[in-house]
């Protein structure tokens, strides 16, 4: 909310005190400020004159010389303008003077020496759109006076961040209150007078509100002998500076008073209001209106409006109907100032789209109490504006007002959970000064503080207003605890300096994508969970699956040029089924890589951080049907019998469809199920003290004989003395039947105890060989 | 025959001094002390000999072929002491050529800082908690102090998956579902993603993640969030950081504060990354409401405890000065490997 300071100090004395300073103290108050706006800010070196004399140009027709009276002296000024005349008084820019367009510097005009300028309201910033002529004014003025104080330009506005528990300080009096408090100055608002000028309202309008819940209070008061005129200058100066536009001098109150009450009020064209009745309703159902704005309306049956005999005047607490609006013509109105449920205007701002500055507060909850002050002081205004007679009589509508909360008050126990050692006497002038009663150690809450219910409230005003700055800080002396990761928190640790020592760069992705990325995957489109209003379609559903947002990011890298991409993500997927509705939430390992890199690279990372997991067996067989991968070089890995990763080569349609053009590879690895089998107890094994015995065998198989089957052989060997076996090398060709390959291993043979003899390793040699043959087929090449 | 060692041995120096390889030296070996060579040549007529002489000839035949046999090793070493010197020399590169690098992987840079807040936690004895991003609105919202209706909802643009369910829009919910399950001393962060509905720009996305923070237990206080947050503040951003608490509102804590740090980029001078103000807000704290206590079961009267909230993007953006915050989900390698 913005103010203009001098605003404030109508209701405390801050003259003393510099705008900055007075940012800081709200600020840490608790009325933040968001920034300060000095208006007239760029203005200097322009003062009132008036013009004394016109005369034509020598050598432009459309050119004038005027002389101009600045008070200490008379200046010469040609123009262009031709809207003044003799007598008029003018915002002049003397020689030097500073703009917000520049500097004026006297020079001459076709010959014509002229001495300064005679500015229009756009040249001194106070309207956007161009001027039509200067401003001229004829309303007697010291001359040579700083326009800055003639227009109250030398204005500080203040913009405060208001929380949502404080409508009582989106009001001009709420911050002045504030104000006081915070600085330790007096405060006051002075009660409205209203001079009634006979007749009566009952004859002019009846109330009825259907709903009290939606609609506690209604206050109203009649106006007649109306003048639309604009309003003061001051005013409509002040609301610019609220953001307000100013309309006329009825709306300019209306919007004045919500300023500075913090109570929205509308006005009616009294003229329009159908047998002289207001109803406070719900509107039918499919029912039409159009606001003030223009925009016509449907409305729903839980929408709250002000209606007449026959039709809706206005959205309660949204906006006013067109069909009600104050007219040049309108000569008696209706003042509405009302109370409405928060929660009913908070869902039909919301359900129409218009947020008003008077949804705006009313959603927030408003003091039912404040409609009567709000009315009189608009009147008060209108009186003093000699806008209209203020019809005798007041209808007010008011439900049972709620009484003022009540709590029991302790020092003690706020000190010791703010864990201060506050004055007692303090506490309770911060109270009263805030609004609030003390009755012994009963607290009663002012009606405008609807947010404060409790001690932990009484505690914030009061810590708030001492200083949270002066609160002593101390490190926890609490109940020792010790702070740990879990084992699952250090899994995933491990993963990422597994994967970053071995070259792989971690990613992070929306957990949100688009039903699409099933097509893109050419998978079908899983019973996913959808998002009721997304953004877009693009990020409409949780994902199921990671592997799409991996693809996505080696997507961005390829189309960047990047030569190789290697990377990871410890990514969730979301699937239908969870508890009480809710999803659940699996981790997901992806890798994703492109670059100079084969199938083999990708298994072998994937090798490398199962040894890290301490998962040494796993069961391996080729995955050929999987629509993401590659038939032919993918596979799928098991643990305790379910699928714990899929890993391979990216099918190239799928690459395609993600504007990858170089082949790309991708594991998936269930980290749930990782996170079963993990064996991280480390126990140190002697080293080896007797020599190993290693025997190369190059096997005759089947082409579809895969490593892994040949590999469990080896790993069910029974002579206990295999101490490792690796694969050196794959042929096939001559020397090597039809459909078949050779495969060779180097095999490790060692016992702990012993130097093993020919003659063992010969007998497990042996056994090993017979099983695969047994098994597989294979022959050992000669 | 003493004259003759004696000129065998002048011979043997003699041509020692010739000898400039390997090749050479081998060769020169096998001359003198060969089977063949020449001081075994003269050896065999040792026969000859009379008792007498015998063992004094022997003996300087033995002193001769060990001084050559010292001389062939000296030669020797030195000859591979040259041959290395002159591999030294032709294996001369230009070492300032570039190095070869090994692959390195970096981790994120949200997982980064992540990284470093956790440790400091863990440190002043928090353990890390989680909860589920598809959360229920009683958890979101509700439980929280945020009645349906309530304008704090506005502010938190919320996908929701159907009327109860919704995708969270702050870590806080976790407060709640620790609280349900475990009694105090409670001292946990949960990090996470949260999710609201603001379109993307430079400093908005959908998705982002929390760190939430609660401490509930027998006389806590305001000053114990003070100093605890504190001290956060100063580990994270260095010992000479000035914190400062001002008030402010959240549905779920009373009072409620939220914490600044002196701008680290001016030392709290003023410059444009806190917009001349000198101070850069950086978490939200406060009290945790007794109603919140109450909604979990743990009674008011016995408890308190404080809970604070960061944003780790925003974190990380002002640790690393990274301008735009959609750069962390489009995971351009030649942004994730700067860090």
């Amino acid at each position: 909310m913005k103010v203009p300071l001098s605003w404030i100090n109508d209701y405390v004395d801050i003259k003393d005190i510099s705008p900055e300073r007075y940012a800081e103290d709200m600020t840490m108050s608790g009325s933040k400020v968001e920034g300060v706006e000095n208006t007239g800010e760029n203005i200097e070196g322009v003062v009132t004159g008036r013009i004394l004399k016109i005369e034509p140009h020598p050598n432009a027709d459309k050119l004038v010389v005027c002389r101009v009276d600045v008070g200490d002296e008379v200046l010469q000024i040609v123009t262009g303008a031709d809207n003044m005349k003799e007598g008029d008084f003018v915002a002049v820019a003397k020689d030097g003077a500073t703009l917000p367009g520049g500097k004026i510097k006297k020079g001459k005009l076709r010959g014509v020496e002229s001495c300064g300028m005679m500015c229009s309201e756009d040249e001194l910033g106070l309207q956007e759109e161009r001027a039509h002529g200067i401003m001229v004014w004829s309303k007697e003025t010291p001359l040579g006076m700083d326009i800055r104080d003639y227009l109250g330009l030398n204005e500080s506005i203040v913009d405060f961040e208001i929380t949502s528990n404080r409508p009582d300080c989106l009001s001009v009096i709420g911050l002045a209150r504030e104000t006081a408090v915070t600085l330790g100055r007096d405060f006051n608002v002075k009660t409205s007078c209203v001079r009634e000028n006979g007749g009566n309202i009952k004859d002019y309008i009846s109330v009825e509100v259907k709903d009290e819940r939606l609609c506690p209070r209604y206050s109203c008061r009649v106006v007649r002998n109306v003048k639309i005129q604009p309003s003061p200058e001051w005013m409509q100066r002040r609301l610019e500076a609220c953001g307000i536009r100013p309309i006329n001098n009825i709306v300019d109150i209306t919007n004045y008073v919500m300023l500075e009450y913090g109570q929205p009020m509308h006005a009616f064209d009294l003229r329009t209001i159908s047998g002289k009745k207001i109803i406070v309703r719900t509107a039918n159902e499919s029912e039409e209106m159009t606001t003030l704005d223009g925009t016509r309306h449907t409305l729903g049956s839980d929408t709250l409006v002000i209606a007449d005999s026959e039709k809706p005047v206005a959205l309660a607490g949204v906006m006013g109907g067109e069909n009600s609006e104050i007219a040049d013509d309108t000569t008696e109105i209706l003042l509405e100032s009302a109370n409405f449920n928060a929660v009913a205007v908070r869902s039909a701002a919301k359900m129409l789209g218009l947020r008003t500055e008077s949804s705006s507060r009313f959603e927030k909850g408003l003091d039912a109490a404040n409609t009567i002050p709000a009315l009189e002081r608009a009147c008060e205004l209108i009186c003093e504006f000699d806008a209209g007679e203020v019809v005798s009589g007041i209808i007010d509508v008011c439900a049972p007002l709620r009484p003022n909360t009540e709590i029991p008050f302790n020092a003690e126990e706020i000190n010791s959970f703010l864990g201060t050692n506050i004055d007692k006497g303090f506490m309770v002038e911060t109270l009263k000064a805030l609004g609030f009663q003390i009755n012994g150690d009963i607290v009663e809450v002012p009606s405008y503080r609807g947010d404060v219910e409790g001690m932990a409230d009484l505690a914030e005003e009061i810590a708030r207003i001492y200083g949270y700055n002066k609160i002593p800080s101390r490190l926890y002396t609490g109940t020792a605890t010790i702070g740990a990761k879990n084992e699952k928190q250090h899994a995933e640790d491990l993963v990422r300096s597994t994967f970053t020592a071995l070259g792989l760069s971690e990613i992070i992705t929306y957990s949100m994508t688009s039903p699409q990325i099933y097509d893109k995957l050419s998978i079908p489109r899983d019973d996913y969970i959808e998002i009721s209003n997304p953004l877009g379609e693009e990020l409409s559903i949780l994902r199921t699956n990671a592997i799409g947002s991996a693809l996505e990011a080696l997507s961005v890298n390829y189309n960047r040029r990047i030569d190789e991409a290697f990377l990871f993500e410890l990514a969730t997927t979301y699937h239908k089924g969870g508890e009480n509705g809710l999803a659940v939430e699996k981790q997901q390992i992806i890798i994703a890589m492109y670059g100079n890199i084969d199938y083999y690279n990708i298994k072998g990372i994937l090798e490398q951080l199962f040894e890290v997991f301490g998962i040494t067996a796993f069961d391996i067989e080729p995955e050929t049907s999987n629509p993401i991968f590659h038939g032919g070089q993918t596979a799928k890995i098991s643990l305790r019998r379910q699928t714990a990763a899929i890993v391979g080569r990216i099918h190239p349609m799928v690459a395609k469809n993600f504007g990858i053009g170089k082949d790309c590879y991708a594991a998936a690895i269930d980290f749930d199920l990782l996170l079963k089998c993990i064996k991280l107890d480390k126990k140190f094994r002697h080293l080896p003290k007797y020599p190993a015995v290693t025997r190369d065998i190059a096997l005759i198989v089947p082409d579809e004989v895969t490593a892994a089957q040949i590999e469990n052989i080896f790993r069910k060997s029974k002579s206990g003395i295999l101490e490792n076996y690796s694969l050196f090398d794959v042929y096939k060709g001559k020397q090597v039947e039809e459909g078949c390959k050779s495969i060779a291993y180097a095999l490790t043979f060692r016992a702990a105890d012993r130097t093993l003899t020919d003659e063992e390793v010969n007998a497990a040699m042996d056994s090993i060989l017979s099983e695969l043959d047994k098994k597989l087929g294979a022959k050992l090449r000669l | 025959m003493k004259q003759q060692l004696n000129e065998i041995k002048q011979a043997a120096v003699a041509a020692l001094g010739n000898v400039s390889s390997k090749a050479e030296l081998e060769s020169f070996r096998i001359e003198f002390l060969g089977k063949k060579g020449r001081l075994t040549e003269i050896l065999r007529g040792m026969g000859k000999l009379s008792a007498e002489e015998r063992p004094v000839i022997g003996q300087m035949a033995n002193d001769i072929r060990s001084f050559i046999e010292s001389e062939i090793e000296a030669l020797s070493s030195r000859l591979d002491m040259q041959l290395l010197e002159k591999k030294i020399a032709e294996e001369k590169i230009d070492v300032t050529m570039p190095g070869k690098r090994q692959p390195i992987g970096k981790k994120h840079p949200l997982t980064k800082v992540l990284d470093e807040l956790k440790d400091i936690f863990i440190g002043m004895g928090f353990e890390i908690a989680e909860g589920p991003e598809v959360e229920l609105d009683y958890y979101n919202f509700e439980a929280l102090n945020i009645p349906k209706g309530h304008p704090a909802r506005d502010t938190q643009d919320t996908f929701y998956i159907n009327e109860n369910v919704l995708l969270r829009t702050q870590t806080s919910p976790v407060q709640i579902r620790v609280m349900e399950r475990q009694k105090p001393p409670i001292k946990i962060i949960a990090p996470g993603r949260v999710y609201r509905s603001d379109a993307v720009d430079a400093t908005h996305s959908p998705l982002f993640h929390q760190i939430e923070g609660l401490v509930v237990d027998k006389g806590i206080t305001m000053s114990d969030l003070k100093g605890t947050l504190d001290a956060f503040c100063k580990k994270l951003y260095g010992d000479k950081t000035k914190t400062r608490f001002r008030p402010h509102h959240f549905p779920f804590t009373e009072p409620s504060c939220e914490l600044d740090i002196s701008c680290p980029a001016c030392n709290g001078k003023g410059c444009r990354v806190c917009k001349n103000e000198g101070w850069i807000e950086i978490l939200g704290a406060g009290m945790v409401h007794p109603r919140v206590l109450q909604i979990c079961n743990i009674d008011p009267q016995i408890y308190s405890g404080f809970a604070f909230g960061i944003g780790l993007e925003r974190t990380t953006m002002r640790r690393y000065e990274i301008d735009d915050i959609r750069l962390f989900y489009e995971n351009d390698l030649r942004f994730l490997l700067q860090f």
